[in-house]
């Protein structure tokens, strides 16, 4: 079923989607209306235009895809499912995700992954195919974040502070530089076989979805951050007595 | 009844929207209003306001002074004290439509005036100096008068209400410029009335902010050793004061003003290139007290041009397009493809890093 957002409220649009018993919504002439598919689960949205902020948020299962740009705090705390965004995003995409997939064609803004965690079966994943503004994966718990900078040249994709006080899961950068500012409680190594073994089918789907050219991508080295079990967070506010 | 600051807090939101013609093609205040539509969940109605460039064409010589007045007495001192200052060439009410959703407005009134030459000259200041001197002895001495606006050939609205209200109630489809910005308020520590709304303007510059400053009271002092007066009660108003102080007493680049309020970390400095980073220090550490600390996005007025900044960590969102000879910039990208849906570029400025566009005619405005 297809639904009209102009001029709709954001209250209409979401009261729209609910009612909607189709299985697959197409949303045409979105402006800006928030919370759409928040604590959604098992339907398949189609979006032409620009969802406001919090597109996604605490999504259960299903699926989102976005023809246009984002705005902040896409995914935020998604649970499981998958959105696809063909554009940019804004500030905060996948803030505290704890499951589900999340595909960005372009750049991302600040604080993208920021507390990602995993658990179990919980494995959130992010790809960003531009690159990522600062303090990428801040506070990471857990799961993966992959940035591409497929627009990046020859410089990082990732702006300042990436992974700060990281702790868990894994960053991969496609890059030949590593950011300059790293903190020295992030381990960079190039990436093993085993580690490709798994993101490839990954960016395989990547390639699919976004027409990208998979063997291109792959002549660009691999770099993965995790953080440093030997120098782990020991003081940076009190010290914290064993 | 209003509750004043220390007795309620919100959560915070606000909206900015700016609109700027490079090659100075008029754009219809109408288009900012319905720019700022778009966000309207980010204010709450207790504040919105917009400022126009090149709006006045045909008094673009003289300050435009827009003035709040609570009462007629207080007009009548104002208007006294501006007849012995100033040569007032018009005064008019400004015109409104009345809408429900703008109440208790005050008397609002707008005059175009030149500083007496005699009096300028016995002053012993540069025109701006003397007209910057009498704004603040209005806003300071004459209590129930404000003046809200006083730069040429540009114009601040602001009320209390919801942004796109605020527009319809001043009439801004009547207004034509090559610049706009806007201001959508969700005021957090402070009361919403009328003088607090945004834009907080001074001479030709005027500032619209989302945010909150925790530097307010460290900036507050550090200005009014100057001679500024912070008295609106609410934050953004320092912003205002310390461009104008940094733009037009100290002579500063508007990147390097950016430099001092946005300061980037001192281990960001220390990764610049050596020339880069001895400006970075010098202006850190000539201006400290003028670093602004805490969430904001800005966008900063001025003749001929507009200048967007983040604080340096992008605590607030700020999204930035180009159409044609086109500028925009809003919190959100719905603001901009509302009005302009086919965009020839997009994209998400870097904290701390300022955007600015000016007018491309030869000699300027």
């Amino acid at each position: 079923m297809r639904i009209d957002a102009s001029n709709k409220s954001y209250k209409e649009l979401n009261a729209a989607i609910l009612k909607n018993p189709d299985p697959n919504t197409q949303i045409t002439g979105c402006c800006g209306q928030r919370y759409i598919a928040d604590g959604f689960s098992g339907k398949k949205i189609e979006i032409f235009g620009t969802p406001g902020n919090a597109l996604g948020a605490y999504m259960d299962s299903g699926e989102i895809f976005v023809h246009g740009d984002v705005q902040d705090a896409v995914g935020d705390t998604m649970n499981d499912g998958r959105i696809y965004v063909d554009g940019m995003a804004g500030d905060a995409v996948g803030y505290a995700m704890r499951g589900g997939e999340i595909f960005i064609h372009g750049n991302v803004g600040y604080r993208a992954g920021i507390h990602m965690k995993a658990y179990g079966q919980k494995r959130p994943l992010m790809i960003v195919g531009g690159c990522a503004g600062s303090f990428l994966g801040e506070y990471q718990a857990g799961g993966t974040i992959v940035v591409l900078g497929l627009n990046a040249g020859s410089e990082p994709p990732v702006s300042y502070f990436c992974g700060m006080g990281m702790h868990g899961g894994a960053i991969y950068l496609r890059t030949k530089i590593l950011p300059a500012d790293l903190s020295d409680r992030i381990v960079a190594s190039e990436v093993t076989r085993k580690d490709m073994w798994e993101l490839m089918p990954k960016l395989e789907h990547f390639c699919n979805i976004f027409g990208e050219n998979l063997n291109e991508i792959l002549k660009t080295p691999f770099y993965k951050l995790t953080p440093d079990s030997g120098n782990p967070y020991k003081q940076l506010y009190v010290a914290n007595y064993q | 009844m209003l509750q004043k600051e220390g007795e309620v807090r919100i959560p915070s939101g606000c909206a900015i929207s700016g609109i700027f013609s490079k090659d100075g093609t008029p754009v219809n205040g109408g288009e900012i209003v319905e720019s700022i539509r778009v966000m309207h969940d980010r204010s709450n109605g207790l504040g919105g306001g917009f400022a126009g460039y090149g709006i006045y064409p045909e008094y673009k010589d003289d300050y435009a002074f827009h003035i709040f007045y609570d009462n007629m007495e207080v007009r009548q001192k104002c208007e006294a004290f501006l007849d012995r200052h100033f040569d007032v060439i018009n005064l008019s009410k400004i015109p409104t439509r009345k809408i429900s959703g703008i109440m208790d407005e005050p008397l609002i009134w707008r005059y175009f005036v030149q500083p007496l030459p005699h009096k300028l000259e016995d002053s012993q200041l540069d025109e701006k100096e003397y007209v910057v001197r009498c704004v603040i002895r209005i806003n300071t001495q004459i209590d129930g008068a404000y003046v809200f606006s006083s730069g040429k050939n540009m114009g601040v609205f602001k009320a209390v209400g919801y942004p796109e209200d605020v527009g319809e109630f001043y009439r801004l489809d009547e207004y034509e410029g090559y610049c706009w910005t806007a201001h959508g308020r969700y005021p957090t520590n402070t009361p919403g009335w009328w003088g607090g709304a945004h834009p907080f303007a001074m001479l030709d510059y005027s500032v619209v902010h989302n945010g909150e400053i925790s530097s307010y009271d460290a900036n507050r002092r550090y200005v009014e050793m100057f001679g500024y007066r912070c008295n609106l009660l609410t934050d953004t108003e320092v912003i205002t004061y310390i461009f104008d102080f940094l733009l037009r007493k100290q002579g500063l680049t508007l990147e390097e003003a950016a430099h001092v309020v946005a300061a980037p970390f001192w281990q960001t400095i220390e990764r610049m290139p050596p020339e880069e980073r001895e400006q970075m220090t010098y202006l850190r550490k000539a201006f400290p007290h003028l670093l602004i600390t805490g969430p904001f996005s800005i966008l900063l007025g001025f003749e001929g041009g507009m200048m967007a900044l983040n604080d340096r960590l992008k605590l607030r969102s700020m999204v930035a397009a180009e159409k044609g000879k086109r500028f925009y910039i809003a919190s959100e990208e719905a603001a901009i493809r509302t009005i302009e849906p086919d965009l020839d570029r997009v994209w998400a400025p870097r904290g701390g890093e300022p955007v600015i566009v000016r007018l491309e005619k030869k000699g300027g405005m």
